[in-house]
């Protein structure tokens, strides 16, 4: 054990893992809003825009985030139209692919963890809300959400975790994320169990925190009290 | 289309070839996993804390680590303790352990630790009347097991299996970054050489939802087979 390595290198992990960090809650943030729209179009009685929203979480389901990654960075690049347009701007840094290849992804899950939220809803929920004259879309903000929100807590903070373990794909496309400056310290002292150590030890920190949030917002939110 | 040709002209039989590896290395993993799964699922149940600790150490850290870092723990780390305990045993020569190995053993322990997960939560939900049945009429504990526990096991299992083996078979692209020549590899390959990365990635990610889908197609058979009688 090297420990004046685990020592050194601990500040750096630390440094990178704000960079993961800010990775996750962006895309986390994109993706919500991505998984709340795509719920919707799910429950929407439209076959064709149902069939879309379900076959939009189906391929992000289905395919490895690193395809995701791949496509989105080296892929679009390609298309010599997109290079002229302002969207070339954010797609030729590896930041912004990351951030919008994470929060396809998370959307689509998090998508199915929100339509099957909604769909958990009693009736008698809505029908109430009816019965009191509460127009629709009030029904559908005051009512809907907020309970589909609870639903939905345990599911998505595993969510949360998956997407946090998720960023590390990120060094993959030159980022130096927690799992890239891990593996550049990794390959330039071969020191791979005590590298493994300081940064799984952060990210264990990180999934213990993110946990206990969801868990403390659980209990603050549940039915019976 | 001529990019996909069998052959030297074409990526087509790379590509079949990268896909049938990625199946191999997904089935081993699953395999080494199930046998991870075998080891700390009694574990997890047994009654002794230190027992339970060593258990929730393992699926904690491998649950709650990024799948990559896992890797490259494996891949920089792998042939280094091999050579440590060969040396053990007076052999000081290199040893590099083969890429489809180290793989496979890294993406089985990620898939171990939620096999693990999957087998405690099916064990845990058979009824306690089971058990007991089975003690009253004096089945041994090993056809206890057999006879009365698996097959219960494995029925509730099965679903939740599948998600593991979706994780699995998705998982296995990250050890393209370890060099072992599977779809995502190929596709690495193929697109720095043509200079169509958008084809080549697209591609791999249909080649993904077929694996996918035919999977999910499969396993549901299994889950009819299972829960007959029911």
């Amino acid at each position: 054990m090297d420990f004046e390595l685990m020592i050194n290198s601990f500040p750096k992990l630390l440094n990178a893992a704000v960079i993961t960090l800010k990775l996750l809650s962006v895309s986390l943030i994109v993706g919500l809003f991505i998984g709340l729209l795509f719920a919707i179009l799910r429950l929407n009685k439209n076959v064709l825009i149902n069939k879309f929203a379900y076959g939009y979480s189906y391929v992000f389901r289905g395919t490895p985030l690193l395809v995701q990654i791949f496509i989105i960075y080296f892929g679009l690049g390609q298309i010599e139209y997109l290079r002229s347009t302002f969207l070339w701007v954010v797609l030729k840094e590896p930041y912004w692919c990351a951030i919008i290849a994470f929060a396809l992804n998370t959307g689509a899950y998090t998508s199915e963890i929100l339509r099957s939220a909604f769909q958990t809803i009693k009736p008698g929920m809505i029908e109430a809300g009816k019965s009191l004259g509460i127009p629709n879309k009030i029904i559908f903000y005051k009512i809907q959400i907020p309970i589909a929100i609870r639903q939905s807590l345990p599911a998505y903070g595993n969510e949360i975790i998956l997407m946090m373990k998720g960023t590390s794909l990120a060094s993959t496309v030159t980022l130096m994320d927690l799992t890239g400056v891990a593996k550049y310290i990794i390959s330039t002292t071969f020191k791979p169990i005590e590298v493994f150590i300081v940064a799984g030890g952060i990210y264990l920190f990180m999934t213990f925190v993110i946990h206990n949030v969801i868990k403390y917002l659980e209990k603050k939110y549940s039915f019976s009290q | 289309m001529e990019l996909l040709a069998f052959g030297d002209t074409g990526w087509g039989d790379e590509l079949f070839r990268a896909t049938l590896m990625t199946i191999a290395v997904s089935i081993t993993a699953m395999l080494i996993g199930f046998s991870f799964a075998a080891i700390f699922t009694p574990l997890k149940l047994s009654k002794f804390k230190s027992l339970n600790l060593v258990a929730n150490i393992y699926t904690t850290v491998i649950r709650g680590v990024p799948e990559l870092l896992v890797i490259y723990l494996f891949f920089f780390g792998g042939s280094g303790a091999i050579m440590f305990v060969a040396s053990m045993f007076g052999y000081n020569e290199y040893i590099e352990i083969n890429a489809f190995i180290t793989g496979s053993f890294a993406i089985g322990i990620i898939s171990g630790a939620y096999s693990t997960e999957v087998f405690r939560g099916a064990i845990q939900s058979i009824d306690k009347g089971q058990f007991e049945a089975a003690e009253v009429l004096g089945f041994s504990k090993f056809k206890k097991f057999y006879k009365i526990i698996l097959p219960q096991m494995l029925r509730l299992a099965i679903p939740n299996l599948s998600n593991v083996w979706q994780i699995t078979l998705k998982d296995t692209s990250l050890i393209s970054v370890t060099g072992l020549v599977e779809i995502m590899r190929q596709s690495y390959i193929a697109a720095g050489s043509t200079r169509d990365p958008l084809f080549f990635y697209s591609f791999a990610a249909v080649l993904y939802l077929l694996l996918t889908f035919l999977s999910m197609k499969l396993i549901n058979k299994l889950e009819v087979k299972y829960s007959r009688g029911y």
